[in-house]
Formats: C-alpha cells, structure tokens, sequence
C-alpha cells in the first residue's frame, strides 16, 4: 500500500512541478525570443508567433552588436569585470564567513551578538548611502573605477550575508557530534577541522553561490563608483542604445542579457549537484 | 571556590574539575575571537566608514554644487523630509511591494519548496531550472517584465486577449497606472526573488526530522495537520531567516521600478527618492537623511523580527 501511494504523489509532485518549471522559463525564453529578433520585428506583431512572443524569422543581429558592432567596447569589458570583481568578492567573503559563521554558532564568548547585530545592520543599509561617502574616498586614494575599488564596497553587500546564512545553516548541524570528538579527546580546532567542517561544506557552497549572485547583481555600485574601467554588466545595460541613436536598445539589451545569464547557468549546473546534496540529505539525519 | 575546605579527596577533585572548564571556557573564548574577528574587521572597514559619514553628512545642509555653502543645519533635513508628502507616498509605495511581494513569495516559495523536497522524475532538471530566477541580475529580470508587459513589443496584451477569449484588449497600457505599473513591478520581484525564499525553506525542509512526519502520518494527522503541526515548527529557524532577509531587502527596493518605471505613475519607492536626492539633485545632506530614515525604518523592522518572532541566530546547542 505504501508503495503504490509514494507512486501516487510521485505523479502528482511531477504533474505539480509542471507549472514551476513553465512559470519559471517563460521569462527566461521570453528575453532569449526578444534577443533573437530583428529590430522590426520587435515592433511588429504580425512578424511573430505564439501570441507576438516567438519571432518567425530568428537573426543574430543583436548578438553581432554587441559582440562587434556598436556596443561592443561597452559590453566585452563589462562581462570580463563582472566575472572577476563577482568571484573576488565571493572568495573572500565566505572564507572570512565561514570561520566567523562557526564561531558564532558553536563557540561561547562575548561580542558575538555584536557581531551578528552589525552584520545585520551593516547588511541592509541601503547601498546608494555608501556610494556617496565611497565615491569621495576613491577618488582620493586612486581606487576609484578599478576592480579593487569595486571588489571592497561588493564585500559589504556578500559578507554579512555570508555570515547570517552560513551561522543559519551552521546551527542545524548536530553538534553532539562535535561534542562526541571532544570527549575522545579532540580539541576544539581538530573537532572543527575533522567534523564539523565535512558536516558544514554543504552550507558553505550554498552559501557561497547566494553570495555571488548577489554581487553579480549588484547595480547600484557598479554604476556609481566606476565610469569605463570596471565597470560591470548591470550598469552597463543601462547606458546601452541602438544601432542607431533612434533605435531602441531593446534587442541588444536582450542579447547582452542573455549572454550574462550563460555563465550563471554554467555555475548553477556546477553546482546544483552540491546544492542538492547540502540542502536535502545536509548534514543532518535525526 | 576559595571558601572551599580542602579536606576530601571528592572536593578536590571537583575543583580541578572546575578550573578545567574554565581552561576550556578561556580557549574557547580566545579561538571564537580569533575566527570571527577577520570577517569582523573587514566588515567594519567596509561599512562602518561610509555609514557613520552619512550619518554625519546627514546634519548639514550640503550641495555637491555648491561646497561652500556646507552648513550644519541640525535636524532640519529629518524634518523637511518627514513632512514631505511624497516620502509618506514613496512610503506608502514601498509598504505596499513589500507586503504584497513578501506574502506571494512566501506561498509559491513554500510551494517550490516542498515539490522540490519530495520531488523524484525531473528532479534535477526542476531544481537547476528553479535556481535560474535568482541568479540573473535584478536588472535583466525588469528588463524581461517590461519589454513582456508593454503594448509594442509585448505579449502579456496578446496571451491575455488569447485567453480571454477577446475580451481583453489588445492595447492595454500596463504602465499607464500606479496599481497596474506596481503589479508589473512586483510580479518581476516575484519572479526573481521566489527561488531564494524556496532555496532557504528547502534548506529548512531537509532538516526536519522525517521520521517524525512519519510517526504523525501513523498517529492519523491529515496532510495540513503534519504540515502545520510538524514540519513549520522544525523549520523555523530558516522559515524567519528567509522572511526576515526578504523583507529587509524589499524595502530598499530600486532596480525593478527603475528599470520599468523610472518612478513614474507614484511608483517611486524609498531607496528612488534617497537615489534622486543624492545623484540627480546632489542634495548629499538631504539624501543621506533620508538613508538614515531608510536605515531606522530597517532597524525597527529587524528588532520586531528578532524581539517578536524570536529569530535567534546567537542562541547555541539546539533549535
């Protein structure tokens, strides 16, 4: 009986997940169909299908603009920034979180609620106020429109983040089991390194993958404390324009956004498996 | 412990017990300082000079334009901008995409997340698909929304019309009202934000107990029973983890509504105004009371977060 049921909600979960996936992807193709598009038919109704949202002719147009046309010098050098401030600014944080993370979680000492409590303060102050006070430094100290300059402000957007998500998941983790290699004996650097440490990567990956897309997102500094040097892929899209100055953008904003979604989507087949893995068997069973 | 008469072996025994544990306790101590304080330091580097500088700058009357006229005007600039009509709209604004997008959120994330807990045939394929949304730039997704709601390169007009069966009509504006550009705005929020809210539930999901589910299911409680009774209370350290950090970003919410609306229509929010403030108008003293405000109004929501709803990441051994 059992069997036959787990078989019954096996369809139904996979009937279920139809809609998610369908609500999903329809933005998703909806801004691939608009990149593939030619600049008419943008505009032209009777030049597509499936309810103006698929294009009956697809062209490469918009692709060829951005890449070697018009809106190349602006777009290539903004993907190259976006990929190296983004990985930068995630490497460094979640290897200062997840020390940070641990201790909060498990380790008895004063100040830690100070921390937590800045973290979290630190966290959601809105970005455009530090942009002011940032802009004025950078340009003193000569760090303003370079990566450096843009890696720093980026580390208090992913850092407290990483500390909050990471001390989240890091206080599900059954830490009788960290107690267990103490009373054998272990210290409590060993008891870290040999267990907890296995028990906590899978928080740690997820934790770094939402640390890089929020940096990746992040438009506010990117378009403030840069002007061509560092400037990445968000900011970018707002100072695109047309083939023409009375042409609208829309297909090469399109194309350039799909393209920024591509190596997005390569990290998350990379490592989805370990997200799977953190998140469903995690680290705790009973 | 000095009191303590040093006669029995069994006292003496408990004293080196004692300061034993405080060894312990001051190990502890030193190693908890020693991890947490680089991330602590940077942190502080990072934010703590630009935030108290605003705070500061927040005192002057101060125009980029015009440095020499920089006075110290107290707390006029809380005042103008508290009595200020279009703060209290831009306000309004805010409130409204907060609630309205945190309460969809939460229910299709809460959805996502327990197809995706159980899910077995395309497992795989929905949990990569559903990662998807939340890793594209907020930017790309306004982009998507408005270009899908507009009347000349849309198709929301012509699916709807399709449905609908020709009642709805094909030239229909989205952006040409507050509550039609606010809904726009607030679907592309959905959209994006949902996989992250589901990823962390998800993350709640896996660490509730199944047997326990089990034991329920044999105990005879229905479906809702076992989702209210078991699985809410065991995951909801990461239910108000998720609730607590989406709403605090939903409230400085700023690239959908700029990107789709520029702030037209009565859809400029909070953060727009602060943006508008500081970068169009260069009123630097003006836009940085405003962050406070925008800040204070963060605080007051996280305090009720963390005071009422017990969200206590400090709180150590257990749940």
């Amino acid at each position: 009986m059992d069997t036959t049921m787990s078989g019954k909600v096996k369809t139904w979960l996979g009937v279920a997940s139809a809609p998610i996936i369908i609500w999903t992807c329809i933005p998703l193709i909806w801004i691939l169909s608009e990149s593939l598009k030619s600049t008419s038919a943008l505009g032209d109704p009777t030049q597509n299908t499936v309810g103006n949202f698929w294009p009956k002719d697809l062209t490469f147009d918009n692709y060829k603009l951005i890449f070697s046309g018009g809106a190349k010098d602006l777009f290539v050098p903004a993907l190259w920034h976006s990929i190296v401030v983004c990985l930068c600014a995630t490497v460094i944080s979640v290897a200062l979180a997840m020390f940070c993370a641990y201790a909060i979680a498990r380790l008895e000492f004063p100040g830690k609620k100070l921390i937590l409590t800045t973290a979290l303060a630190v966290s959601f102050f809105p970005v455009i106020a530090m942009v002011t006070p940032m802009f004025n430094l950078w340009r003193m100290i000569g760090l303003f429109d370079t990566i450096p300059g843009l890696i720093i402000p980026y580390l208090s957007l992913t850092l407290p983040l990483s500390i909050w998500t990471m001390a989240a998941f890091f206080q599900q983790i059954p830490w009788e089991m960290e107690q267990a290699a103490q009373v054998d004996g272990a210290t409590s650097w060993q008891a870290f390194r040999k267990v907890v440490a296995p028990l906590a990567a899978p928080g740690v990956f997820t934790t770094a993958i939402i640390a890089f897309f929020t940096a990746w997102n992040d438009f506010v500094f990117a378009l403030n404390l840069t002007s061509s040097n560092a400037r990445t892929v968000p900011a970018a899209l707002a100072f695109f324009t047309g083939a023409s100055q009375f042409v609208q953008p829309t297909g090469a904003i399109c194309a350039a956004a799909v393209i920024v979604t591509i190596p997005v989507v390569i990290l998350v087949l990379v490592f989805q498996k370990r997200i799977v893995a953190g998140l469903t068997s995690g680290a705790v069973k009973g | 412990m000095s009191a303590a008469v040093d006669t029995a072996p069994n006292t003496r025994s408990q004293k080196r017990q004692k300061k034993h544990l405080s060894d312990r306790a001051r190990a502890e101590r030193t190693l908890g300082w020693k991890l947490s304080a680089p991330a602590f330091v940077v942190m502080l580097f990072v934010t703590l000079w630009p935030i108290a500088y605003a705070i500061v700058l927040s005192f002057y009357n101060y125009r980029l334009t015009d440095p020499a006229g920089k006075k110290f005007v107290w707390l006029q600039n809380y005042v103008t901008a508290l009595s200020d009509s279009l703060f209290w709209q831009d306000f309004l604004t805010t409130f409204i995409i907060v609630v309205f997008t945190l309460f969809f959120e939460l229910i299709i994330g809460m959805a996502f997340a327990m197809v995706m807990h159980k899910i077995v045939i395309p497992r795989k394929t929905l949990r990569t698909v559903v990662l998807i949304p939340y890793a594209i730039i907020t930017v790309v997704s306004g982009f998507s929304w408005k270009y899908a709601a507009a009347v000349d390169t849309g198709f929301f007009n012509h699916w709807l019309h399709f449905f609908s069966a020709g009642a709805f009509p094909l030239d229909y504006n989205w952006f040409g009202g507050r509550w039609d550009s606010l809904f726009i705005i607030c679907c592309s929020e959905i959209w994006k934000t949902t996989p992250f809210m589901s990823l962390l539930l998800l993350a709640g999901l896996a660490q509730v107990d199944s047997s326990m589910e089990e034991a329920a299911k044999v105990d005879g409680a229905t479906w809702w029973q076992r989702f209210y009774k078991v699985i809410l209370p065991n995951m909801k350290a990461a239910l108000m983890v998720a609730v607590l950090f989406r709403t605090l970003d939903a409230i400085r919410i700023y690239d959908n509504p700029y990107i789709m609306t520029g702030g037209a229509n009565r859809t400029q929010t909070l953060s727009m105004l602060v943006a508008d403030e500081t970068i169009k108008r260069v009123e630097i003293g003006m836009g940085s009371a405003l962050s406070v405000i925008l800040f204070i109004i963060v605080l007051i929501v996280a305090a009720i977060f963390v005071r009422g709803f017990k969200v206590d990441l400090t709180s150590t051994g257990g749940k």
